[in-house]
């Protein structure tokens, strides 16, 4: 059953047949349409909650909330694809093709646009002023319901004063100790 | 008595495709004895539970190895799903089933090439990497990495083939295995390869037993041992029996790892046919609390993965291990009494993959 040349009849086909390769880069590459390749951002719908910060197993995500910025280090960042089952807001996303290679690692930061970060400024001014409008509502209602319970209210914080004093004293004494200890070893 | 000298082998060989050293104590042209000595690229992905929690691993996991990473990914995720108690939906389980296969498949062909390549059969060794392509194509369309899955999470899957892409799949399995039935011929019927296969590194059934060899090494010398006869996966609804041969040389270990690739193929038919519709995942909640064994079969044997577990999102221990640990000391053993020249061809039967043994 054995014999040479078993081969040559697939071989001589694959001699006149097309190649499989591509000529990349001249014939571009073709994707499927779920690979994940690289990881985009719809910034603008960011709410900055850094879950995606948290969930990323390199840990290749900063997020800053003050400054309306996240930022990747994408030559860290492995496209598995976990930040963006977790983003609540749904703004990330894996699409196909990969990054640019480049020759150091550099992390690209991507900012809010200015009318995002001005509403988000204007709703958190509101949510400051409700929560102060809110927090003096309470204290008024306490000062109205009474004396009685207005007294109570001092109590722990004068409570508090002392009963930190002795936590600290005992943190200070055996750090004060060592030294002398080890002088006496000595 | 011949001269006996010791010849270093490896990490870095120009025939060696993975960094393992060998000391050969040789006597002339025969090999008398093998020392090996792994440990060169040690990666340390244990110790990561420290820092990523359970359901980060699972990446962590399938990054073991670059070949068989679907299967370390799914053996990580069934074991916390054991712990848990977590019962994943069907659609699922077959799902997982089918990848799993893919992916033995693209790393059977893989092997066949470097078979190839290493008894000095070029355009043989490029037509199996041509075939495997394929595969890795579907492999591509499905899941959306060619190497890494990212599929697996604990309590399902996270991608879905719908039934036009089955049936692609399917139509695309068929010219798969026209051409490895084809690819069959030539390795099984050709002179030249019976000529540096047949007979060489025979290793009996007794010796493999004693060895504790896995997969399809293990298979070649008799053992009817496949960890999917435990049913993990879809694989208790499907038929197939282990592939052996009484052989026990690399021959038998090319022909049983052929006809593996036959069988996965009959297998992902099987599962696609009785595929059922249905949620892909299941919410999971709370942490692992407790212990586990998975032992489940990758293309080059049995793989065991130790999750344990206390209730915190960190997990206590981790433990892989992977077939090739287990196949080392049947690789000494065929060694012995060998040719200096089959060396390599040696390491290649047993299917070496040592940086994942190494994790
Ligand atoms: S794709 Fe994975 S590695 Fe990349 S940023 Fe998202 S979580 Fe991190
Ligand atoms: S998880 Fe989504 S919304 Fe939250 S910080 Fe990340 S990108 Fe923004």
């Amino acid at each position: 059953m054995s014999t040479f040349l078993n081969f040559t009849g697939t071989l001589l086909k694959n001699l006149v047949s097309k190649p499989v390769t591509k000529n990349y880069p001249e014939e571009p590459a073709v994707y499927p349409e779920r690979m994940r390749g690289r990881i985009v951002i719809d910034i603008d719908q960011c709410i900055s909650c850094g879950l995606c910060v948290r969930s990323c197993p390199p840990r290749c995500i900063t997020v800053d909330k003050n400054e309306g910025t996240w930022t990747i280090n994408r030559f860290d960042c492995i496209a598995c694809g976990y930040c963006a089952s977790k983003c609540p807001k749904k703004c990330l996303k894996l699409i196909p093709g990969y990054q640019k290679p480049g020759r150091s690692k550099a992390a690209v930061t991507y900012h809010k646009s200015e009318e995002v970060m001005e509403a988000e400024r204007k709703k958190a001014a509101e949510m400051a002023a409700k929560k102060a409008a809110a927090l003096k509502a309470a204290k008024e209602k306490a000062a109205a319901a009474g004396a009685g319970t207005a007294a109570a209210k001092p109590m722990p914080a004068a409570g508090a004063a002392p009963a930190a004093k002795p936590v600290a004293a005992a943190d200070a004494a055996p750090a004060a100790k060592t030294p002398a200890a080890e002088k006496s070893a000595e | 008595m011949g001269n006996i000298s010791v010849v270093p082998f490896g990490p870095q060989h120009p025939v060696l495709p993975e960094p393992i050293h060998l000391d050969l104590v040789i006597e002339d042209e025969k090999v008398i004895e093998a020392v090996p000595s792994i440990g060169f690229v040690h990666r340390g992905l244990e110790s990561l539970i420290a820092k990523k929690d359970y359901n980060e691993m699972v990446y962590v996991a399938e990054r073991t190895c670059g070949i068989c990473s679907f299967g370390h990914g799914m053996g990580y995720v069934e074991a916390v799903e054991k712990i848990m108690n977590i019962e994943i939906p069907d659609r699922a389980r077959y799902l997982r089933t089918i990848w799993m296969e893919l992916s033995r498949m693209h790393s059977h062909l893989l092997w066949l090439g470097l078979l190839a390549d290493a008894f000095g059969y070029e355009s043989l060794f490029y037509h199996c990497w041509r075939i495997r392509e394929q595969v890795l194509d579907m492999i591509e369309e499905s899941t959306g990495g060619r190497v890494i899955f990212s599929v697996n999470k604990v309590g399902g899957v996270m991608k879905d083939m719908d039934a036009a892409m089955l049936a692609r799949f399917s139509e695309k399995l068929g010219e798969v295995e026209d051409q490895v039935i084809a690819v069959r011929k030539n390795f099984l019927y050709d002179k030249t390869v019976q000529l540096r296969l047949r007979g060489v590194g025979v290793l009996t059934k007794q010796q493999a037993h004693d060895l504790g060899c896995a997969g399809p090494f293990g298979r070649a010398s008799g053992i009817a041992t496949d960890m999917r006869t435990r049913g993990y996966g879809a694989y208790g609804d499907l038929e197939f029996e282990p592939i052996t041969s009484n052989e026990g040389d690399s021959f038998a270990r090319c022909q049983c790892r052929i006809d593996e690739i036959l069988q996965s193929i009959d297998l992902i038919r099987q599962a696609m046919g009785m595929i059922p519709d249905g949620d892909l995942f299941v919410p999971v909640k709370g942490n692992p609390n407790g212990e586990y064994f998975m032992r489940i079969e990758q293309p080059r044997g049995e793989a065991v993965y130790y999750v344990k577990g206390s209730g915190k999102p960190y997990l206590n221990r981790l433990r892989i291990r992977t077939p090739t640990f287990a196949n080392l000391p049947g690789l000494c053993e065929t060694l012995k009494g060998a040719d200096y020249a089959d060396v390599p061809i040696l390491i290649l039967t047993i299917d070496p993959c040592i940086s994942c043994t190494e994790r």
